[in-house]
């Protein structure tokens, strides 16, 4: 299991790199001049070439790209081209928030999304059943967005029970939370449903019958931890969903978080700071698949003997 | 306990009368289990044999309660197992007799186990549902019952996918006898080993039958495999029993043209090969079984009336041997 961590450790340097690589790529082509950013249109050219070489950006692109890979690999990120500070501070101040929703966001859509999908299953072709899956339609088909407005209107506005937008108090925490987690707690409940419905068809469960065991017990102690394996991979893959959606959900609701800062920080051409903060995001993805693999193991020892 | 067993082993401890179970889906009613009869008496083993399709799996699981519901239910018939009627029990009735009074060991050793949970969890969970023990208690058992069929404690904190074939089979058996019930089903636990670890798990099964006295039904198309280890014999074709009785009896003299026909089918070393006659045609089709005897459209020495009714009663061949058959309704007795 320690081999395994450490190879997969060593496996996301290359990941990383590609991200660079693309990262570096599309703010290198995207037009818009971040110099004419800083210095407004009625700079001097003299002042315009300065700065350009200052920047680096007057270099070919290999260069800059390997000037800017070296300087990653000794944590150097660089200073943002607006505030002239430290990119990493920047990011470093910002990042928690963004990432305390995502972590909510995907509490609030597994503590949701499981329950509802077992109970689903259990109840197949019910009312219940189908209730969730319309509701669960309406939830993967709703933009982000637009459910974030909605959800002001009616539980701000109208009813008041919420404030609208800002991060500071838990009350404030709510409904961004729910915006983003709502369409993932709508998928991971279709997985946890497919997946239950086909385990509680398996023979194993006929067996643990037989043995005269109880069937909430069965589903409980039998049945959710071969269903869960699939739906794990879905957790996984909805948190990097959730840090995109955590973009829009942050504007919507005026979050000093690092989603917002990284729009507005593209707008302005601020190359360092958006290429730093993809680059973060891009490695907290990849800890938490390593995380999925881990907790893979964890569920299934059939895997957990493959990683010997 | 001794001296009530003498009287019990006279009464039968499993008594099914005209047990019927259909499966009703959307294309219409399998009728997988017609008029079923059989009955079982302690420390017997019954062998319990037919073709594919004949409602055998489906008469265990209704023994067990088990029966996928929907789309199957039992729509007739008695269960009488040790003087109740299991069709009528409670849900949590049936619960206190499934793995401590009957116990079943399904077809396929290699799906039959959980595959998340070490195989010592597995016959533990059994022990803690029907014996005041501690969990700890429990385990020890269970590791117990894995070395009465074979697997050393070492490996009893393995999974199932850590074992062969033969050795889940194993396990399983070790699960269904770890509460040492009185009536053990056994769904062909052998047609998925090769033939080596056949051999030797039907023999485990003998001997853990004879240490713990259970009565068995053996589920098998193999009639070497009755001949083996079995007493009794019940030949079951569309979901009832034709012919059923003493092992010897019955393979001596079979009476019923499917049994006649089964035995013919065999190949036996010591005739020429040219002489199997296998019986023509195929099961009918559950959903839509012929009127009159459900054999008669395969059946070479059907009468015209077999077309129009069905054989209900049995007539008694020998004192341990009855047919359902109307040849022999008229000349009670047969020949
Ligand atoms: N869940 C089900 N739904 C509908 N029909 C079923 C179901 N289970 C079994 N059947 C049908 O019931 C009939 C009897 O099936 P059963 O499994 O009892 O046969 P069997 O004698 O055990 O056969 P085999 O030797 O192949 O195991 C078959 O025609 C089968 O197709
Ligand atoms: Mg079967």
């Amino acid at each position: 299991m320690h081999k395994f961590i450490l190879k997969r450790l060593g496996m996301m340097l290359p990941v990383l790199v590609g991200v660079m690589f693309v990262i570096f790529t599309l703010t290198y082509i995207t037009p818009g001049d971040p110099v004419m950013m800083i210095l407004g249109d009625q700079a001097a050219q003299e002042d315009i070439v300065n700065l350009r070489a200052e920047l680096g950006l007057d270099q070919p692109f290999l260069v800059q790209f390997g000037m800017f890979v070296a300087n990653t690999m000794q944590f150097n990120f660089g200073t943002s081209f607006t505030t002239g500070r430290p990119v990493l501070e920047e990011i470093g101040f910002r990042f928690p928030t963004t990432m305390q929703l995502a972590a909510m966001s995907v509490v609030i859509s597994v503590l949701i999304g499981i329950p509802l999908g077992i109970l689903s299953a259990v109840k197949q072709y019910t009312i219940f059943d189908n209730g969730a899956t319309i509701i669960g339609l309406l939830g993967v088909s709703i933009p982000n967005f637009w459910l974030g407005m909605m959800l002001i209107i009616l539980f701000s506005v109208n009813l008041g029970w919420f404030p609208t937008t800002g991060f500071e108090t838990p009350m404030h925490w709510v409904l961004p939370s729910f915006t983003i987690g709502i369409s993932s707690a709508a998928i991971i409940m279709r997985m946890t449903r497919s997946s239950m419905l086909e385990v509680i068809r398996q023979d194993y469960i006929r067996t643990a019958r037989a043995k005269g065991q109880k069937e909430s017990k069965i589903i409980v102690s039998h049945a959710l931890k071969n269903a869960l394996i699939p739906v794990i991979t879905v957790v996984g893959l909805q948190f990097g969903l959730l840090l995109g959606g955590a973009i829009l959900t942050e504007t919507i609701y005026a979050i000093p978080g690092l989603g917002r800062f990284m729009v507005e920080s593209i707008q302005r051409r601020d190359y360092p700071i958006i290429q730093g903060g993809v680059l973060l995001l891009a490695l907290v993805f990849s800890f938490v698949n390593l995380l999925v693999d881990i907790l893979y193991a964890f569920v299934d020892p059939r895997i957990r003997s493959q990683y010997k | 306990m001794p001296e009530n067993t003498a009287q019990a082993s006279n009464e039968a401890l499993l008594d099914i009368q005209d047990l019927s179970i259909h499966y009703i889906t959307e294309d219409g009613t399998v009728r997988a289990v017609n008029n079923l009869n059989l009955s079982l008496k302690r420390g017997e083993t019954i062998g319990l044999v037919g073709e594919t399709g004949a409602g055998k799996t489906t008469t265990a699981l209704g023994i067990m309660r088990l029966v996928p519901d929907p789309p199957g239910k039992i729509v007739g018939g008695r269960i009488n197992f040790a003087g109740e009627d299991l069709t009528q029990k409670s849900d949590a009735a049936m619960r206190n007799v499934r793995g401590k009074r009957i116990s079943m060991i399904f077809q396929d050793p290699m799906t039959s186990l959980n595959p998340v949970i070490p195989v010592r969890d597995q016959i533990a969970e059994v022990i803690l549902l029907h014996e005041k023990v501690s969990a700890a208690e429990a385990l020890a058992k269970a590791e117990e019952m894995l070395l009465k069929v074979g697997i050393r404690s070492e490996r009893a904190r393995e999974y199932p996918h850590q074992f062969s074939g033969g050795m889940r089979q194993r396990v399983v058996i070790a699960i269904a006898l770890a509460c040492n019930p009185e009536l053990l089903i056994s769904d062909e636990p052998t047609t998925a080993l090769d033939v080596t670890i056949q051999a030797q798990v039907l023999e485990l099964m003998k001997n853990l039958k004879r240490e713990f006295n259970t009565s068995m039904i053996m589920i098998t198309h193999d009639l070497g495999i009755v001949a083996d280890i079995c007493d009794k014999v019940a030949i079951m074709y569309a979901g009832s029993v034709v012919e059923i009785g003493d092992k010897y009896d019955l393979f001596r003299n079979p009476k019923h043209p499917y049994t006649i026909g089964l035995f013919n089918s065999l190949p036996d070393i010591e005739k020429d090969e040219d002489s199997l006659k296998p019986i023509k045609g195929f099961m009918p089709d559950p959903m839509d079984l012929p009127s009159g005897c459900p054999f008669h459209p395969r059946c070479d020495v059907a009468k015209p009336i077999c077309m129009q009714a069905a054989p209900s009663e049995y007539v008694n061949v020998s004192e341990n041997h009855r047919v359902k058959c109307l040849l022999f309704s008229d000349t009670t007795g047969g020949e």
